[in-house]
């Protein structure tokens, strides 16, 4: 018993991670419709460039906030290369933000280097025992950013003049445009926001997974799945998937193998697109706000 | 006496191979109903938005209020007050039906956007019986009246209509058109695209046919309704 619960907690810890990989693909997709390839890079962007600072000598608050702010910048040069391109194809454009993961782990080997990285733990090496599984105080921050940032996204999309606006953007670009609603801000500010929950995730994931130049392939792939899983388009979806994913492999990986664990994802995501091409939730536009 | 609110000079605006507006001139003067009718495809929707800078055009002028706006984005024109309720109506489904009011009034920083609110509701009381519900679930009556009352909040000085009466029921397109008479009346210009040509002729003071692109007769609406040319194109007579 109390071994399933130490796996359920694992997995729910490394599954917000997913949810935030997840909804990071989500705001992309859903102002956009473009599946951005590079949102695991952007993670890794995160935790590399926080890793980085820190030896640095930046104090640790300062190096994430530098973090996330490189990472957003990051995001919006992406937003530029896909603006530039925008007649091309819709494949063209997804293609291109592969090509741009591609760059951005070549940038990564090449400003940082090829070694796994860690940091300490933000809150100390403290653990609570909940019914005689371990939660690390890491693990816990995890889970509570995670939450406050899903529900801050929340409401900024349901209370807010420009959350509003960019659901508006979402459903409708031309009636949104007719509201006086300016898209490529919009688009620029959705970029951004992805990048930020992405980096955010990166660099809450480095104590206790470590990273290096490539994490973000996994990463991306699993938030991925897990955007996919609760229905692409769907916030909530992103955030179900993600928690999903991440306890599914954690059982995966304690009680079967872990040399497993990585399958799983793709194991789910195919069984999904198979049996429920809409995802769990379905990708309802109504269920978004 | 007549001052021109909106002037368009020799527009012309092509989707990759098709031409669909030709050299298109007119003029709304402040404070009347203008009409545009025209068959299906004959580039009324086109027309429209290009006025509201959703379609960019490359040869022509749009003179608005005495600045050529041609040059510029959809959401100066907004801040301009050109609005628009599209073709379609192209509410906001998933968000309710005050959120999608409230979203008429994104470019205002005024503190009357509560009493504009009101004034909606009061023309439409239906529509503040149901703001808590999605707009998408309303009828095409409500809807309609969602998306006019959405056009209002930008507290347009130029309202353009794209078909309002598409697929209303009578009762409910004589409701649009009389709440159309009193935005003029409170001083709002208005210019409606109609396929219902007696309808649009009988609402309006002036009118202009367009035809493939082309303004071919234009005058007043009454006149109009006495053309032999445009009875037998589009009176049925
Ligand atoms: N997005 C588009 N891409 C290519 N061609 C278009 C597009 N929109 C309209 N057209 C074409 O431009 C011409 C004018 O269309 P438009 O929609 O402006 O006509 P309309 O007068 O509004 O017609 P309706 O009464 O059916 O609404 C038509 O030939 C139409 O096929
Ligand atoms: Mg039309």
């Amino acid at each position: 018993m109390a071994e399933l619960f130490a796996f359920l907690l694992s997995g729910v810890t490394v599954g917000f991670i997913y949810a935030l990989v997840g909804l990071g693909f989500t705001v992309i997709y859903n102002s956009s419709g473009i599946i951005n390839f590079s949102q695991g890079e952007f993670v890794m962007a995160g935790g590399m460039s926080a890793v980085f600072l820190m030896y640095a000598g930046v104090p640790l608050g300062f190096a994430f906030i530098l973090a996330i702010i490189s990472v957003s910048v990051i995001g919006i040069i992406l937003y530029k290369l896909l603006s530039i391109s925008k007649d091309s194809s819709h494949i063209s454009l997804i293609i291109l933000t592969l090509g741009f993961a591609i760059f951005l782990r070549g940038l990564a080997q090449v400003i940082f280097d090829k070694q796994l990285h860690t940091m300490p733990s933000f809150v100390g090496d403290g653990s609570f025992e909940i019914f005689g599984a371990i939660l690390s105080y890491q693990s816990l921050l995890v889970i509570v950013v995670s939450l406050i940032i899903v529900i801050s996204l929340y409401l900024f999309f349901k209370r807010t003049k420009t959350g509003q606006a960019m659901v508006a953007a979402s459903v409708n670009v031309d009636a949104a445009r007719l509201m006086g609603i300016n898209i490529k801000k919009i688009l620029v500010l959705n970029f951004a926001i992805s990048a930020v929950i992405a980096s955010i995730g990166g660099i809450l994931l480095t104590p206790i997974t470590s990273t290096n130049y490539e994490v973000g392939i996994m990463l991306g792939l699993k938030g991925f799945s897990a955007a996919i899983i609760g229905g692409l388009g769907n916030p909530w979806g992103a955030v179900a998937g993600g928690l999903l994913l991440g306890i599914l492999e954690s059982l995966v990986a304690g009680y079967i193998s872990s040399e497993y664990k990585d399958a799983v994802a793709f194991v789910v995501l195919l069984a999904i697109l198979f049996f429920m091409p809409g995802g769990i939730f379905g990708n309802l536009k109504a269920q978004r706000v | 006496m007549d001052k021109p609110l909106l002037e368009i000079e020799d527009l012309s605006f092509s989707y990759k191979q098709i031409i669909a507006l030709e050299s298109v001139s007119l003029t709304i003067n402040q404070g009347e109903i203008v009409s545009l009718i025209g068959a299906n495809g004959a580039g009324k929707t086109t027309l429209l938005r290009t006025i509201s800078g959703l379609n960019v055009h490359k040869k022509g002028k749009i003179i608005f209020n005495k600045e050529d706006i041609s040059q510029t984005e959809s959401d100066y024109r907004v801040r301009a007050k050109i609005a628009q309720v599209p073709e379609g109506r192209g509410l906001f489904p998933i968000l309710s039906v005050e959120q999608n009011l409230r979203l008429g009034a994104y470019t205002r920083n005024d503190n009357e956007i509560e009493k504009d609110l009101e004034f909606i509701y009061n023309k439409f009381p239906i529509l503040q019986e149901k703001k808590d519900e999605y707009a998408g679930t309303l009828s095409g009556g409500q809807q309609q009246m969602v998306a006019v009352g959405r056009a209002l909040m930008i507290r347009p000085k130029l309202l353009l209509l794209d078909e309002p009466s598409m697929g209303l029921a009578p009762i409910i397109v004589e409701e649009i058109f009389s709440v159309i008479k009193e935005l003029r009346d409170l001083g709002t210009t208005i210019f409606v695209v109609e396929q219902n040509a007696f309808l649009a002729l009988k609402s309006s003071d002036r009118a202009y046919v367009l035809e493939n692109g082309k303004v071919v007769i234009s005058g007043k609406s009454a006149d109009l309704l006495d053309d032999e040319r445009v009875k037998e194109a589009y009176l049925g007579a």
